[in-house]
C-alpha cells in the first residue's frame, strides 16, 4: 500500500530526547525529492489560499456564454470564467484533506501505538478490527456512507476520509512503535514507575516523528485523491461552489469542445498530489538515513 | 494477515491448522465487514427521506411502500439477521430504483468489471517486472534514479487524473484515434469492441505500476547485494542469468502480496476508471447505486468488493507459503 516505504526499520534517534524537529526539516530538504515537493506544495497553498483575492470574476460569477474561449482558460458548462473558478477551487480541497489527515493520523497512531504498548490479546483484537475497515477501499467507505445521507456537509467527508485513514496509519505506526517499546529507555521509564500513557507521550511518540510526518505526507497525498474523486463523481460537500474535483464533474460533457475547463484542474489536483508525493517519500529517506 | 508459516508436529495436521485458522478469521472479517455495511447504510441516515427529499411529507404512498421494503419500523436487529440470511442463500433482496432482483443485474456488471481488472493485471504484472528489473539492473545509477521519481509521481496521481489527460491526448483534443467512452449495445459485451478497452485498461495499470514495480526492485536490489548472488557472481554467472534465476525469483514472493494488495485495490479504482468511461461495471453501478440512494444494491455492491479484497489476500497468503521453501519445509520438518 505504502508508496514510499516501509518505515518499520526506521528508529529516528538514538536516545530518549529523540532528534528535534529542526534538525529533522534540515535533514529533509537536502533531500532533492523534498525540496522540490515541499515547495511545489507550498506554492500550490498558496495560490489556493491567496487566489480567491486576485480573481478577476467572482466564484459563481458568468463571465459570457457557456463554452466560449473567453479569457486564459474560457469559461465553463454555466458560462462562468474556468480561471476565476481555478483560483476559488483549491480552499475547500485543501482544508478538508489536512483535516481529514490529521484525523486519521491522530486516531491512526493512537490506535496502533497502543495496539504495539499493550501486546498479546489487545494487540490481536484491535489488528483483527482493523483488518475489517482495511476491506474496503477508502473511496468505497465514504460512498457506502454517503448512500443514506441527504446533503452530506463537508464534515461528513472529513471524518469519513479521516476514520479510512486510520487503519492503514495504525498499521504503519504499530510496526514503528514495536521497535520502540522493548528498547531500553522504555524499559526503564516503565521500570521507574512512570505511568504507561506518560511513557507512550513523552517516551515511544517523540521517537516516531521521522517515520510518522512521513506517513502523514502519504496520507495527505491520499487525502487529496479521494477529496477530488468525490468531487469528480459528484458528491461534493457544496454542489454549487468551485471545487477542483467538482469541476471536472461538471465540465466533464465539454471535454471535446472546451478542453480547458477540464484539463486545467485535472492538471493542478495531478501536480498536487505528485507534490505531497514526493514531499512524502523525502520525509521518508530523511527518517530512515537516520542522524 | 500474517505469512508466518505453520509450526507443528506432522506436516499435514499442522497445515490444516494452519489453513482452518486463516479461513476462519477470512470469515469472521466478513462477517464484520456485512455488519460496517449494513450499520453505515441502514442505520447513519434515512434512506427514504434520502430518495424522496422535498416529496418526503406530500407522497405518503411512495414513502409507505419504500419504508415497508426496506423493513423500516421492524428493529435493526431483525432486518440486519434477514439481509444477512438473504446473503447466506445468495439472495442480494430487491433494487428500490427499478423493482428488480439485485442478484441478475449485478452479475452482468460482475463479469464485466472482472474481465477489467484481469486484463489491466495481465498487463501489469510483466510491465511492473519488466522496469524493476530495468531500473535494479542500472541500481543507483542515473536511469534507475529517472524511472524511480517518474514512478513516485505517478504512484499518488488519482485515477480519473491520468484517465481525462489519456482521454485528452487519445481521444479529444491531440489524436483521434480510441474512443472516450465505451459503448455497450444491449446484450452485448465490454470486450466485442477492444478499442473501447484500451483506454479503461491503460488508466488502470498506470495507476497500478508504480507500487508494484517499487516494491519488486526494492527486493531485487537486496538479493543482489546479497552473499549468495556475489557467489554467483564469483563463479563466473553471467549477470543476466543472475538477474533471472537468482534475483527474480526471490523478489516474486513479495510481487505476490504487493500484486494481491493492489488487485485488491484495483476494486476501488475501477469505481473512477468505469465512471470516467461508462464502462458498465460494478463501479460504474456502484456510483449510480449511491447517486439514487439504491440501498440494496449499494450493500450488495459493497459485500462483493471487499469480499474480493479478502479472498485475494487469503490466496495471496497461501501462495507465499507454497512458494517459500523455508515456509514449506518449516512445516515437515
Amino acid at each position: 500500500m505504502s508508496a514510499a516505504t516501509t518505515p518499520g526499520t526506521a528508529s529516528a534517534g538514538a536516545g530518549a530526547t529523540g532528534p528535534a524537529p529542526e534538525s529533522f526539516f534540515r535533514k529533509a530538504l537536502r533531500q532533492k525529492r523534498f525540496a522540490f515537493g515541499f515547495s511545489l506544495t507550498l506554492a500550490i497553498v498558496v495560490f489556493a489560499v491567496v487566489a480567491p483575492f486576485l480573481s478577476p470574476f467572482g466564484e459563481k460569477e458568468t463571465a459570457g456564454p457557456p463554452y466560449s474561449p473567453d479569457g486564459i482558460f474560457g469559461t465553463d458548462y454555466l458560462g462562468q470564467d474556468v480561471l476565476s473558478r481555478l483560483m476559488h477551487g483549491g480552499q475547500s480541497i485543501l482544508v478538508i484533506s489536512v483535516l481529514a489527515t490529521l484525523l486519521g493520523m491522530v486516531v491512526g497512531v493512537l490506535v496502533g501505538v497502543i495496539a504495539a504498548y499493550a501486546g498479546g490479546w489487545w494487540d490481536e483484537v484491535i489488528m483483527r478490527l482493523n483488518d475489517v475497515v482495511l476491506a474496503f477501499p477508502q473511496i468505497l467507505l465514504a460512498l457506502v456512507v454517503l448512500t443514506a445521507l441527504q446533503d452530506p456537509g463537508a464534515w461528513v467527508i472529513v471524518v469519513l476520509i479521516g476514520i479510512s485513514h486510520a487503519p492503514r496509519v495504525a498499521r504503519v505506526s504499530r510496526g514503528v512503535a514495536l521497535g520502540i517499546v522493548s528498547r531500553d529507555f522504555v524499559v526503564a521509564a516503565e521500570a521507574l514507575g512512570e505511568r504507561r500513557s506518560r511513557v507512550i507521550v513523552a517516551e515511544v511518540l517523540p521517537n516516531m516523528t521521522g517515520p510518522l510526518l512521513a506517513e502523514a505526507g502519504l496520507r495527505l497525498t491520499y487525502s487529496i485523491g479521494v477529496v477530488a474523486s468525490l468531487g469528480f463523481l459528484g458528491f461534493a460537500a457544496d454542489p454549487g461552489a468551485a471545487n477542483w474535483g467538482q469541476m471536472i464533474f461538471e465540465n466533464r460533457l465539454g471535454l471535446q469542445t472546451q478542453p480547458w475547463a477540464v484539463v486545467a484542474p485535472v492538471l493542478v489536483i495531478g501536480i498536487f498530489t505528485v507534490a505531497t508525493n514526493l514531499m512524502a517519500d523525502g520525509l521518508a529517506q530523511a527518517s530512515q538515513k537516520g542522524d | 494477515m500474517e505469512v508466518a508459516p505453520p509450526k507443528g508436529r506432522s506436516g499435514g495436521a499442522a497445515w490444516g491448522l494452519w489453513l482452518a485458522r486463516r479461513l476462519g478469521l477470512a470469515v469472521l472479517t466478513l462477517w464484520l465487514v456485512s455488519v460496517v455495511v449494513f450499520l453505515a447504510t441502514a442505520a447513519l441516515g434515512d434512506p427514504v427521506r434520502a430518495i424522496l427529499g422535498r416529496d418526503y411529507d406530500s407522497n405518503v404512498a411512495r414513502r409507505q411502500q419504500l419504508e415497508a421494503q426496506l423493513g423500516v419500523g421492524d428493529s435493526i436487529v431483525s432486518r440486519y439477521v434477514d439481509w444477512l440470511g438473504g446473503l447466506v442463500r445468495g439472495d442480494f433482496g430487491t433494487s428500490l430504483a427499478n423493482q428488480l432482483p439485485v442478484g441478475t443485474q449485478i452479475s452482468s456488471t460482475v463479469a464485466n468489471t472482472l474481465v477489467l481488472v484481469l486484463l489491466s493485471a495481465l498487463v501489469m504484472i510483466p510491465l511492473a517486472f519488466g522496469i524493476a528489473m530495468v531500473s535494479a539492473h542500472y541500481r543507483r545509477k542515473r536511469p534507475d534514479t529517472v524511472i524511480q521519481t517518474i514512478l513516485l509521481a505517478l504512484a499518488g496521481v488519482p485515477e480519473f487524473v491520468t484517465g481525462i489527460l489519456l482521454v485528452a491526448v487519445f481521444s479529444t483534443s491531440v489524436f483521434n484515434v480510441l474512443p472516450a467512452v465505451t459503448l455497450v449495445a444491449p446484450g452485448a459485451s465490454p470486450w466485442d469492441e477492444p478499442k473501447g478497452m484500451v483506454l479503461p485498461v491503460a488508466t488502470l495499470v498506470v495507476a497500478v505500476t508504480p507500487y508494484v514495480s517499487r516494491i519488486v526492485r526494492a527486493t531485487l536490489l537486496e538479493v543482489l547485494d546479497s552473499d549468495y548472488v556475489e557467489l554467483a557472481r564469483l563463479k563466473g554467472i553471467p549477470e543476466p542469468v543472475v538477474m533471472r534465476k537468482h534475483a527474480l525469483l526471490n523478489a516474486i514472493v513479495p510481487g505476490i502480496q504487493v500484486i494481491a494488495l493492489q488487485l485488491a485495490w484495483l476494486a476501488g479504482g475501477v469505481v473512477l476508471v468505469e465512471t470516467l468511461f461508462s464502462y458498465p461495471g460494478v463501479g460504474k453501478q456502484l456510483v449510480d447505486a449511491v447517486r439514487n440512494h439504491d440501498v440494496p444494491v449499494v450493500q450488495a455492491l459493497s459485500m462483493i468488493i471487499a469480499g474480493v479484497y479478502i479472498v485475494v489476500n487469503l490466496v495471496a497468503d497461501l501462495l507465499s507459503i507454497l512458494l517459500t521453501p523455508r515456509a514449506r519445509t518449516a512445516i515437515s520438518s
